[in-house]
């Protein structure tokens, strides 16, 4: 909402300035968005006088002119218009300034050989009206003294930009502001008295709202004004509605939309000799069509509020009028409209022809139901007075009775919102400068809301009113108290927070990308899972909720890659979806790096990222966040993206009820399809929802401490087995030989090749055996060995190296 | 006796020459050997009259001490010098790189995340979560925006059905639904998490970031609230005094509700949190409207409180000088490495929020 402080003092009596103004609106919650100083912009354009004007030396149209602009000296200006003549009064431009409509700044400029200071205005070029056909012409009874001062007033031209609150409807016009900051005692309300109108006939148009099922139109007033002559507004009209941004069209049209932002009463013209017998107000049927005065045709559909008469559908009620019959210049008798439409209905038919309008963003938030009245007054008296002709009684259809509403109020509500108090006394002052009608009744206050605050319907909205007036800065701090009843995080949350930190520590930069992705991207990724379409995407390419974190990963790492980076750790930790129902969705962490490790590096051979480097960040972290990672369970299904032959999947146990992780090479078709350019890629995703809390917590006490002085030995074993046999099988076979003694089992050489059957591997184990209770003997120890050989052997076919 | 100091004067004389470790050990075995000189002298001892054996020895160990001492000496400095030569030798350039090593980062966001909760968990507050997918009831009409309510106009949701009955939730509000539904009175509770809305310019992602605050009791009134958010603002930028203006607003969830400004200034091109004649707007917050309450299931005559919600996106970027909010979501490696944390740099309480 746009105001000048100009317009305000037409309702506001203040001695405050502009900027203690725009300061109270801020803290009584108009918050100013802006203040728009064109007076900077327009302060260089002055009235000045043509003193001499002749033809270009070397162009016909053109015309060298001598100018006054108060300054002594006069200034030379090349003008085009066929009215620059000697003694026009006129508006110049100096150089540097901005030309309103083009937003062009003036330079000194040769134009044709002779050097021009400047430029004489149209009207249209100051967005002062149409008229581009030539320079501005000044009347000389009121110019003529006032050559070399600025044209435009400066005071007027601060447009103050207020952000007004979707509750508030009431702010909409400037009385409503007006209003609240002679409530905040910024000044005084003036009544406005409006003369009153001679009213000599009927109104003869027959106006009928159709009382049908959701008729959203409760009532419908209508005067009739018959033989004006419709013009270009006044100066005074023209100003206010080009303050606001807006056009000026003509008087009539100007008249509606000045009483609509005066008052917040939007209201409507018809050209009365172009409605075809009455008008109906009635609810559309699905295909109708009109055209608005957007110049629009528009398809209607069942039950939208429209405004016809027996030829059809004239506009749709409270949103947009029609071409058919508008005003135009010509026009010579008008029908003024002023109705109430409900806010429901006129949202709805809107957001389905998306229309937006003025009137439309005024009756959706609830337009004063009783201000019909009113606004046909104020348009009837400025069009009687600009435009002449007869006005008729008032036509007041209507198809129930609005009341105002009351409330009860307990004024100790008050301070057990706010926390601090103001007398009863003083919250009735603030509720009667808003409008409110009060009586008090045993310590309660009986309260009348006004008609124009829709958005007040209970005792706290009542509070809100007197805080805001009162104001936000009376509020006084209580410091929190420094307790806590319960713990902050819980433990999925400690969960997610170690890994965050515990994967990162490992080298990898944490990413957040978006939930969504494109659909072609999350398809190789998806495995069986759902695709979550979003029914309106910003973009194509973020069309679909992700199913997995490697859509958007992948992408991001291919752009680093783009970036001349080679060696990449990139995780991110977030929701993955499954369905479309709230809850459908699992926590992940989920990682890819790339490129080699130790490149380039003087001290240690370079060698390509594997598997076997994601496995180890995975089981590392599992391990910090407190799993134990000899119990972990591996195999080697994995989802469709990795590699079939380089990737597994890690579970708490061996009963493999949840996979806890995947990991491994990302399938090379999928580096192809999407074009990454990378020596190796890897990856892994870690599903915090499946993880169970470790049985043992920091807070619990720990296992028995036991160690061991005796000797250790320790003793290297090799087995030939199929190359098919997993090697967690043979040390879990040698763990159990004597879990006792066995304290680790060591993998250090996996050979296949020369000597060893083509279907066979060669697994070298170190095995460390010690005891709690004794140095073991030679003896002791053969027998370990016998018996970890014809363990392996029974239980896994293989055969001992010798 | 003139033999004993012949020995000594003519082994002193010979170590004195320029002796490697070899010839040491020769002269050493020489003097003290089985049949060294001082060894030999040592066996006559028996041989001497009474009155002239106490006289021998203890001349006899004077010499014996004086070479021993002179031998060990000699071997200390050859060895000493030996193993400079070899260091010497071994000397390398240690401006040499070290062996690589990786450092990994936390996102900005993340790290706010932590800070913020750090900060409220010490007046009491715990984390809720909820949901990224919602319902259009817990999103908008449990909190007091119904259908065809303007206010749904302030948020340009993305949808996931065509009924527009699934949605993906606009603010971390619904928390506060689903907390309050699934509990008992007092709630006190933030709830940071993704948000989302169909808006895309220089100054609004897709996706973003915010904090939901939910303190409902007996007798919270709003001087509760300001004291909240003033201590949590004054904590977040680690500053003592915070310039803060609470200004009246519109929130459909809330009633009174409040926008809140924050003091500042720009010197030397860069913000100043907490001082300066400027304004920033960073949160909206109010007290709990009764009809959400009424919603929830909590009676509105009995309980009452606050709620906020905070942009933590727009937090992150104030506090740490970050001026495009787009590049949260770039991933480019090198604003990543430039913005991120040290995954060993945790928030906390008794340390402080950051180093």
């Amino acid at each position: 909402m746009k105001i000048t402080t100009a317009w305000l003092k037409d309702h506001l009596d203040t001695k405050l300035n502009e900027n203690q103004i725009i300061d109270k609106l801020t803290d009584i919650g108009l918050e100013v968005e802006g203040v728009d100083s064109q007076s900077g912009e327009l302060d260089e354009f002055l009235i000045a006088k043509i003193l001499k004007a002749e033809k270009h030396p070397d162009a016909d149209r053109l015309r060298v002119c001598d100018v006054d602009i108060g300054s002594g000296e006069p200034v030379k200006v090349v003008c085009g218009a066929p009215n620059a003549k000697e003694g026009l009064l006129t508006i110049y431009a100096p150089p540097g300034a901005v030309v309103p409509k083009s937003q062009m700044k003036l330079v000194v400029s040769k134009i044709r050989g002779v050097t021009s200071y400047g430029m004489l205005c149209s009207e249209s070029e100051l967005n002062l009206s149409n008229e581009s056909d030539g320079i501005t012409e000044l009347l000389p009874e009121k110019y003529n003294k006032k050559v070399g001062e600025n044209y435009f007033p400066k005071k007027n031209l601060n447009v103050i930009d207020i952000s007004i609150t979707p509750n508030r409807a009431d702010c909409l016009g400037v009385r409503g502001i007006a209003r609240d900051l002679a409530a905040a005692g910024v000044g005084i309300l003036i009544n406005q008295k409006e003369k009153k109108l001679d009213k000599k006939n009927k109104q003869t148009i027959s106006v009928k709202i159709k009382n049908e099922k959701n008729q959203a139109c409760i009532s419908f007033g209508s005067c009739l004004i018959k033989g004006v002559k419709n013009t270009e507004s006044p100066e005074w009209l023209k100003d206010k509605i080009i303050s606001l941004g807006q056009k000026p069209i003509s008087a009539i049209v100007d008249i509606t939309n000045y009483v609509m932002f005066d008052l917040n009463r939007p209201l409507h013209a018809y050209d009365v000799d172009k409605i075809d017998k009455g008008i109906v107000v009635r609810n559309s049927k699905k295909g109708e069509t009109f055209e608005a005065l957007d110049n629009k045709e528009y398809e209607l559909e069942d039950e939208m509020c429209v405004i016809s008469d027996a030829s059809g559908v004239l506009g749709l009620g409270g949103i947009i009028g029609g071409t058919k019959t508008g005003t135009e210049l010509d026009t010579k008798n008008v029908l003024i409209e002023s109705a109430y439409f409900s806010p429901r209905s006129i949202r709805k038919s809107s957001k389905i022809l998306n229309i937006d309008t003025d009137a439309k963003f005024r009756f959706e938030r609830g337009i004063d139901p009783l201000s019909i009245d009113q606004g046909l007054e104020r348009a009837a008296n400025l069009i009687q007075e600009i435009c002449g002709g007869e006005v008729s009684e008032f036509d007041i259809q209507k198809i129930e009775d609005v009341k105002k509403k009351s409330l009860k109020f307990d004024p100790s509500l008050f301070e057990k919102i706010t926390g601090f108090n103001i007398n009863t006394k003083e919250m009735i002052t603030i509720l009667d400068n808003l409008g409110f009608e009060i009586k008090e009744n045993k310590g309660l206050l009986d309260l009348v809301i006004p008609s124009w605050r829709p958005d007040i319907s209970q005792e706290v909205d009542v509070v809100e009113e007197l805080v805001r007036i009162k104001g936000y800065d009376q509020i006084k701090i209580i410091e929190p108290e420094k307790v806590r009843k319960k713990q902050t995080l819980n433990l999925e949350q400690k969960l997610f927070h170690f890994l965050q930190r515990s994967i990162a520590s490992k080298g990898y930069f944490e990413a957040i990308t978006w939930s969504f992705t494109d659909s072609k991207i999350n398809q190789l990724f998806i495995e069986n899972n759902k695709e979550i379409k979003i029914i309106n995407p910003i973009s194509s390419d973020l069309n679909v909720l992700r199913s997995s974190i490697f859509s958007n990963l992948i992408i991001h790492l291919n752009k680093n890659l783009g970036r001349g980076f080679k060696d990449l750790s990139l995780f991110e930790i977030g929701p993955i979806f499954l369905g479309s129902e709230p809850g459908e969705q699992q926590t992940v962490v989920c990682g890819l790096r790339s490129g080699k490790l130790a490149r380039q590096s003087w001290l240690e051979k370079e060698r390509l990222i594997d598997l076997f480097d994601v496995k180890s960040d995975v089981i590392k972290s599992l391990a910090e966040a407190g799993y134990n990672k000899d119990k972990l369970y591996i195999d080697d299904e994995t989802p469709n993206y990795y590699h079939p032959g380089k990737s597994g999947r890690i579970f708490l146990n061996k009963a493999k009820e949840k996979v806890v992780a995947y990991f491994g090479d990302i399938h090379p078709s999928i580096l192809k399809k999407l074009d990454i350019k990378t020596e190796a890629l890897v990856g892994f995703e870690i599903f915090l929802d499946n993880l169970k809390h470790p049985k043992k917590s920091l807070k619990d006490q720990k296992t028995q401490y036991k160690y061991s002085d005796f000797q250790k030995s320790e003793r290297d074993f090799a087995f030939v087995l199929d190359k098919s046999f997993k090697v967690q099988e043979l040390i879990e076979t040698i763990s159990n030989v004597d879990k006792e003694l066995i304290k680790s089992v060591k993998v250090f050489d996996v050979y296949e090749g020369t000597n060893i059957p083509e279907d066979k591997k060669s697994v070298a184990l170190n095995v460390t055996i010690q005891s709690l209770e004794k140095t073991l003997t030679e003896d002791d120890l053969k027998k370990i060995n016998q018996l970890i050989i014809s363990a392996v052997e029974s239980k896994t076919g293989a055969k001992i190296r010798s | 006796m003139s033999d004993i100091k012949k020995i000594k004067d003519d082994f002193l004389l010979k170590l004195k020459e320029n002796l490697d470790l070899n010839q040491v050990n020769q002269i050493k075995t020489e003097l003290f050997g089985k049949t060294g000189l001082i060894s030999s002298q040592f066996k006559q001892l028996g041989k001497l009259a009474e009155d002239e054996r106490k006289k021998f020895a203890s001349d006899l160990n004077l010499v014996k001490n004086e070479l021993e001492n002179l031998i060990t000496t000699k071997i200390n400095d050859i060895e000493t010098k030996e193993i400079n030569k070899k260091l010497e030798k071994e000397k390398i350039d240690i401006t040499l790189p070290e062996r690589p090593f990786v450092q990994g980062k936390i996102h900005p966001v993340s790290q706010v995340i932590d800070e913020i909760s750090s900060i409220f968990s010490e007046i009491g507050f715990s984390v809720e979560e909820g949901p990224d997918v919602e319902n259009e009831y817990n999103n908008f009409t449990a909190l007091n925006t119904p259908d065809n309510h303007p206010a749904r106009d302030m948020h340009d949701t993305f949808y996931l059905d065509d009924a527009k009955e699934l949605l993906l939730r606009t603010h971390t509000s619904p928390v506060q639904i689903r907390t309050m539904l699934n509990d008992k009175p007092p709630f006190k509770i933030i709830a940071p998490g993704r948000t989302y809305r169909s808006d895309s310019d220089q100054t609004h992602t897709p996706m973003f970031h915010q904090v939901e605050g939910l303190h409902i009791d007996k007798n919270i009134n709003m001087g509760h609230l300001k004291g909240c958010l003033n201590y949590f603002i004054k904590e977040f930028f680690e500053v003592d005094k915070i310039k803060m203006r609470f200004r009246p607003s519109h929130f459909p969830f809330t009633e009174p509700s409040a926008e809140v400004d924050i003091g500042y200034e720009i010197k030397d091109g860069k913000i100043v949190i907490g001082e300066g004649d400027k304004w920033l707007e960073v949160l909206g917050c109010g007290m709990v409207h009764p009809n959400v309450l009424k919603n929830v299931k909590v009676n509105p005559d009995e309980f009452q409180g606050y709620a906020f919600g905070i942009g933590i996106d727009r937090l992150a970027m104030l506090k740490y000088g970050i001026n495009d909010l787009r590049a949260f979501f770039d991933c480019d490696y090198r604003w990543l490495n430039h913005f991120g944390f040290d995954p060993i740099d945790v928030p906390t309480n008794y340390r402080g929020l950051s180093r």
